[in-house]
């Protein structure tokens, strides 16, 4: 694009104090990005991590010129190679898109046209960057030894495949070569594979390290998730608030962290705990022999797909899956999509009936109930879901919603008297009364997880069945929910199916740990014993997969997991 | 010139802060007046309603009774809309019409909404054969063009205003049962009713605390929609000539009696015409910004 | 893939052979005395009862309504709907004569409607001006207020009558046919136009736009390379809606423009309760549309592949 000057040559990607605004009224504008810099050299893998809003989506899309409408860039400056792209015009950014530096998006799901072949939609992204023009045979054969590059072995029956019909791994590596077909110089990675299962978020970004080696280009990868950072990068950069807070080679900024912010942050990261967490009121002691408080035995659960021609298929979500739930103790289960987890947590509630099997609570059975005995079960048995913004019915205040059980079983009738215990549970949960009248849309995502614990607890239920209960939110939350989580057993005696896809979390709280996958169980003990000397292929595939597992106190030395991936790159 | 919502609310909030108390219309005035388009269809609106109320406090003319020396005149400071043939006023002509249509109108949209809030309701909750069976009774409706079936309708009860908002009410109950069965459908399979089971609420309780309210906004937002729609449809078979009889007035008679004379005349036609296409954009603007609110 | 055809096909039937019996039901059970509606109301009291009686035999009146309403089934499923009652002539061949006029009507508004309805929202897609699209986007608003009957007669008064450019009434050749069909148009681009530009807009913000963004393609390719399909096939779904309001907007402009065609003749079929000849038009109209959404339920598959995918694969079924 410009003459290198001689010696050290320009970076790549350099912004400079770069500030973009949103709008959020008529002459009112709400700063995303407050004089935010970075910069990649050639051959550099730069990780930018922060937390849900932190504006590191909208600092990569000023840098892409793919802002949208309702922002604007108010000060700074975007470079690559050197040259000021800050003021140019779409038509202009065209030509540095694709041809310059490649974009891989979030979710591989959307991010792909649906009704056009994958090789199209692969061939466009050539012929937009090739600068002379070249025959159709010449933009196809590009295409694939895209598709190749990015580590799709069968590129030609990719080629001729739609969207849908592929992986959600499969769709990324097609992404990865649409970015890649431009030939940049730099790739930028939002978010790639935090919309993929663990094992296949590892397949991915060693993928992409690799193509940093062989291919010399620089790469810039967005990511929440800190441990996937640590991984792999050469340097991080930690956002917050608009702002850059701390930047340095990886184990510089473990060794010497230098803001309080990424102190919280690597605090918080499941994968650098050494054991589980114990309540705030002192150590407890782990409950050894105690009675099994719920079982379940061979459960089993089909769905039905309607098939073409007539034909009826199945589909085994779950298959034959067995879970003790000792009192008093934390069971987790875990396993990638598919894997049937979410299944077993919705039939043990009984929200989803199983075609076969059997769940005991105590000694009273579960299964097969009539919907007035099983009402009654539902003192004892409570389930919290994933999605806080989805399960707290918006119309509903605060107040309203931890009383709805109450109400419902006619307890606490007293207008007072339910009005203490509501009180009563915001205060277990670390809210107060200062939230009774707020609607779920005036609260941040961890308090209304808050708020749906406490009124999973309106009943002093016994167990508590929690579906990825700490998924959806960010790792400072995570932490403080799952502090909370461990305190409220400590307290009230409470056990706990704790349903996640993250064994890092798992460590953090469970006693005993159930492995499951394609419908199966495929190991089931206690957490030591599970994670420290896994039985099972599967299951030590996934232990391997987990990000910044290297980085544990108790693991490998840091240097040695450095060494090792360095050793891996040469 | 416009207030700043937020410096007003201050006060509010401190106090014990009730959501969809004070604070809460205080912005959404402050909004409203960011939205001049909006205010006016508002505006226009309510006058209109106003005239169907009380007639007489809009004009001093009669509907009835014309000046027949004054026949076609243009319109002007004196009549607003000109006078017809018989020398009539015709702004009083409207303003009298808007009585005759708006009601009519009022009735359709009730009889739509009420009937087909309530089916809707029970095809999305009972599920199985009960929806099925109604789903299909729905598509019935749904495939005779509704102008041709309201028509049906009128000639078989006979020609008045009223039959006709029988006629319109019975032809759009299918759309109102149609997006209330989708919208229960939605909400019942959202995460907070399954919570509301999980909790230990009982069917009736369900459906009266969750279900019922948060499928309604959808249908609310028809209901409006259909206000214009309804207008068109009781004005379009009032230009027919199933309505209301002449002399009476009623928007779309209006505009059918002076049809005769447009080539020369054009204003009796034309001003009831034009102002009852300015409800119609207005309802329509209503229920945007209705829709655009309650979007989650 | 046949399940699915033949599931289609039978809810069509249905459809059909429910409106006939609604008609049935509204037209000939309803009315109190039926053999009133073949007489001219005015006329009525002067009828003897011995011609009443006459004609209502001649009716079938007289039979009990099941043996009415399994003999006129019968004859409709060949296609006769017995005969007009102003004419004496064969419903079906009463309408078959008009239909070719409203067709060419309708076909050539509904042709204007989906030009003017793609402007609009290619316009509001590409522009980057924010004024053009919220003036564009305020179109099919207005489009769908506007009584048909007014923007017939604003035509009429600006274009026949002012400038003299089309003749005002009749149908003679293609001249007399703009104003209508303009009229036409425009209602029925309404709806149209505002989910296009729904869709489109949708489309436009969509997760594989930003790829192709970042692919290096500009605005104009984007528009009509990747939002144009995809946006696009949402508007069959409406095909059903388009049909009622090109129906119900013909029967006012051909009423407006005093052009022959079914409009008109079923206004005066129901004035002078022509009961026959309505039931006709209106199980013709039924029959129309659940054509129309069988046509649209069978292509839309071919036209989107996650949907063709869907019918020979199977898709999964939740309890």
């Amino acid at each position: 694009m410009t003459d290198v000057p001689e010696g050290k040559p320009d970076p790549l990607l350099r912004i400079a104090d770069l500030a973009i605004d949103y709008r959020t009224g008529r002459r009112r504008w709400t700063p995303a990005v407050r004089g935010a810099g970075l910069q990649v050299d050639p051959g550099e893998f730069v990780s930018l991590v922060g937390e849900s809003g932190s504006g590191k989506t909208t600092l990569v899309q000023g840098a892409l010129g793919l802002l949208p409408p309702v922002a604007r860039i108010r000060a700074g400056s975007i470079a690559y190679s050197g040259v000021d792209v800050t003021d140019w015009n779409d038509q202009r950014m065209a030509r540095v898109r694709g041809n310059y530096v490649g974009f891989i998006p979030q979710d591989p799901n959307t991010s792909l046209n649906p009704v056009k072949k994958i090789g199209q939609q692969v061939i466009e992204a050539v012929r937009f960057n090739a600068p002379e023009a070249r025959t159709a045979a010449q933009h196809r054969e590009a295409a694939l030894e895209s598709l190749r590059t990015a580590g799709l072995g069968d590129a030609e029956r990719v080629f001729h495949q739609y969207a849908h019909e592929l992986s959600g791994g499969m769709k990324q590596r097609a992404l990865i070569a649409i970015a890649l077909a431009g030939e940049p110089k730099i790739i930028v990675a939002d978010e790639p594979t935090s919309a993929l299962d663990v094992t296949v978020q590892k397949v991915i970004l060693d993928h992409l390290v690799r193509l940093r080696v062989e291919l010399g280009i620089g790469i810039l990868l967005i990511t929440h998730d800190l441990g996937v950072a640590l991984d792999r990068s050469d340097r991080i950069l930690v956002m917050q608030d608009g702002r850059i807070v701390e930047e340095g080679p990886v184990r510089q900024v473990l060794e010497n962290t230098t803001h309080d912010y990424t102190r919280r942050l690597l605090d918080a990261a499941p994968a650098r705990q050494a054991g589980r967490l114990e309540p705030a009121s002192g150590p407890r002691t782990v409950p050894t022999g105690s009675p099994p408080v719920l079982r379940a035995r061979a459960l089993t659960k089909s769905y039905h797909l309607r098939g073409g021609r007539g034909r009826q298929r199945q589909l085994r979500a779950l298959d034959g899956a067995d879970l003790v739930v000792r009192r008093g103790t934390t069971h987790a289960i875990v396993g990638e999509s598919g894997a049937g987890k979410s299944t077993l947590a919705s039939i043990l509630v009984q929200f989803t009936a199983a075609d076969s099997g059997t769940v005991h609570i105590g000694d009273r059975k579960l299964t097969g109930l009539g919907r007035g005995q099983l009402r009654e079960s539902r003192r004892d048995l409570q389930f919290v879901f994933q999605n806080p913004f989805t399960s707290l019915d918006p119309r509903f205040t605060v107040g309203k919603l931890v009383a709805e059980p109450l109400r419902a079983f006619k307890l606490a009738t007293g207008k007072q008297e339910r009005a203490a215990r509501v009180v009563e549970l915001l205060r277990a949960v670390a809210l107060d009364e200062s939230h009774l009248h707020r609607l779920p849309s005036e609260l941040s995502g961890g308090q209304r997880q808050r708020v749906a614990i406490a009124r999973a607890l309106a009943l002093n239920p016994g167990i508590l069945v929690l579906d990825e209960a700490v998924s959806a939110l960010d790792v400072s939350v995570q932490a403080q929910i799952l502090q909370l989580l461990v305190d409220l057993q400590a307290e009230f005696g409470l056990s706990y199916v704790f349903v996640t896809h993250d064994l890092g979390v798992v460590r953090l709280i469970a006693d005993d740990v159930t492995v499951m996958r394609g419908g199966v169980v495929v190991e089931t003990g206690p957490v030591e014993e599970v994670l420290r000397s896994p039985r099972h292929e599967y299951t030590r595939e996934l232990l391997e997969a987990v990000p910044g597992a290297g980085f544990t106190g108790s693991g490998a030395s840091e240097g040695e997991r450095v060494g090792t991936l360095i050793a891996r790159q040469a | 010139m416009t207030v700043e919502p937020d410096t007003l609310a201050a006060p509010a909030l401190s106090g014990s802060a009730r959501p969809g108390s004070g604070r809460a219309s205080l912005r959404r005035l402050g909004e409203l007046a960011q939205q001049p388009v909006l205010v006016a269809s508002w505006i226009t609106v309510l006058v209109v309603i106003g005239w169907a109320v009380a007639p007489r406090l809009f004009t001093s003319y009669s509907p009835y009774n014309g000046d027949s020396a004054a026949s076609f005149a243009p319109p002007s400071a004196e009549h607003w809309f000109g006078t017809d043939r018989l020398g009539r006023d015709l702004f009083a002509r409207t303003v009298y019409g808007a009585h005759t249509t708006l009601t009519a109108t009022l009735l359709a949209v009730l009889i739509a909404f009420g009937i087909g809030t309530v089916v809707g309701l029970i095809a999305g909750f009972s599920g199985g054969i009960v929806d099925i069976a109604v789903m299909r009774l729905v598509d019935v409706f749904l495939a005779i063009p509704s102008l041709l079936l309201a028509m049906v309708v009128v000639s078989v009860l006979g020609y008045s205003t009223q039959n006709i908002a029988l006629a319109v009410g019975i032809s759009s109950i299918a759309s109102f049962a149609r997006v209330m069965r989708a919208e229960v459908l939605t909400v019942v399979n959202q995460d907070y009713v399954k919570a509301a089971y999980g909790l230990g609420g009982g069917r009736p309780a369900v459906l009266l605390r969750h279900v019922v309210p948060n499928s309604l906004n959808s249908v609310i937002a028809l209901a409006a929609l259909e206000v214009g729609t309804a207008v068109l449809a009781v004005a379009s078979l009032g230009f027919l000539g199933y309505g209301a009889p002449p002399p009476q007035p009623e928007w779309g008679l209006l505009v059918a009696e002076g049809r005769d004379y447009v080539a020369t005349h054009p204003w009796p036609s034309i001003m009831p015409g034009l102002l009852l296409a300015l409800v119609v954009v207005a309802t329509h603007r209503i229920s945007t910004s209705y829709r655009k609110e309650h979007r989650r | 893939m046949l399940r699915y055809l033949a599931l289609k096909v039978g809810r069509a039937l249905f459809v059909v052979w429910a409106a006939f019996t609604l008609t049935f039901v509204l037209l000939f059970v309803l009315p109190a005395n039926p053999v009133d509606l073949l007489f001219d109301p005015a006329e009525l009291n002067t009828v003897t009862s011995e011609v009443r009686e006459q004609a209502a035999e001649s009716y079938g009146f007289n039979k009990p309504v099941l043996l009415q309403y399994l003999g006129r089934l019968g004859h409709a499923l060949t296609g006769d709907f017995g005969n007009s009652v102003q004419s004496g002539r064969s419903v079906t061949a009463t309408i078959l004569d008009v239909l070719p006029s409203t067709f060419v009507l309708a076909s050539g508004a509904l042709l204007l409607a989906l030009l003017i309805a793609f402007a609009i929202a290619l316009i509001a897609t590409s522009t980057r001006r924010a004024w053009v699209r919220n003036l564009v986007e305020a179109l099919p608003s207005g489009a769908v207020s506007v009584p048909v009957f007014l923007s017939g007669i604003l035509m009429l008064q600006v274009f026949s009558f002012q400038l003299g450019w089309f003749p005002a009434f009749g149908d003679r050749g293609a001249k007399s046919l703009v104003l209508p069909v303009i009229t036409l148009a425009i209602p029925v681009s309404g709806p149209i136009a505002q989910l296009l530009v729904r869709s489109f807009a949708t489309e436009f913000r969509s997760g594989y736009v930003t790829t192709s963004w970042a692919k290096g393609a500009t605005r104009g390719v984007i528009v009509v390379r990747d939002v144009f399909r995809n946006a696009s096939l949402p508007a069959l779904t409406i095909a059903g809606i388009t049909f009622g309001n090109l129906i119900a907007g013909s029967v006012i402009t051909e009423t407006v423009f005093a052009r022959q065609g079914i409009g008109r003749m079923t206004q005066a079929a129901i004035n002078t309760l022509d009961v026959p000849l309505v039931q006709g038009v209106v199980v013709l109209a039924a029959a129309s549309f659940a054509v129309i959404n069988l046509i649209v339920d069978l292509i839309y598959p071919l036209l989107d592949p996650r949907l063709r995918a869907t019918l020979t694969v199977g898709s999964p079924r939740a309890a």
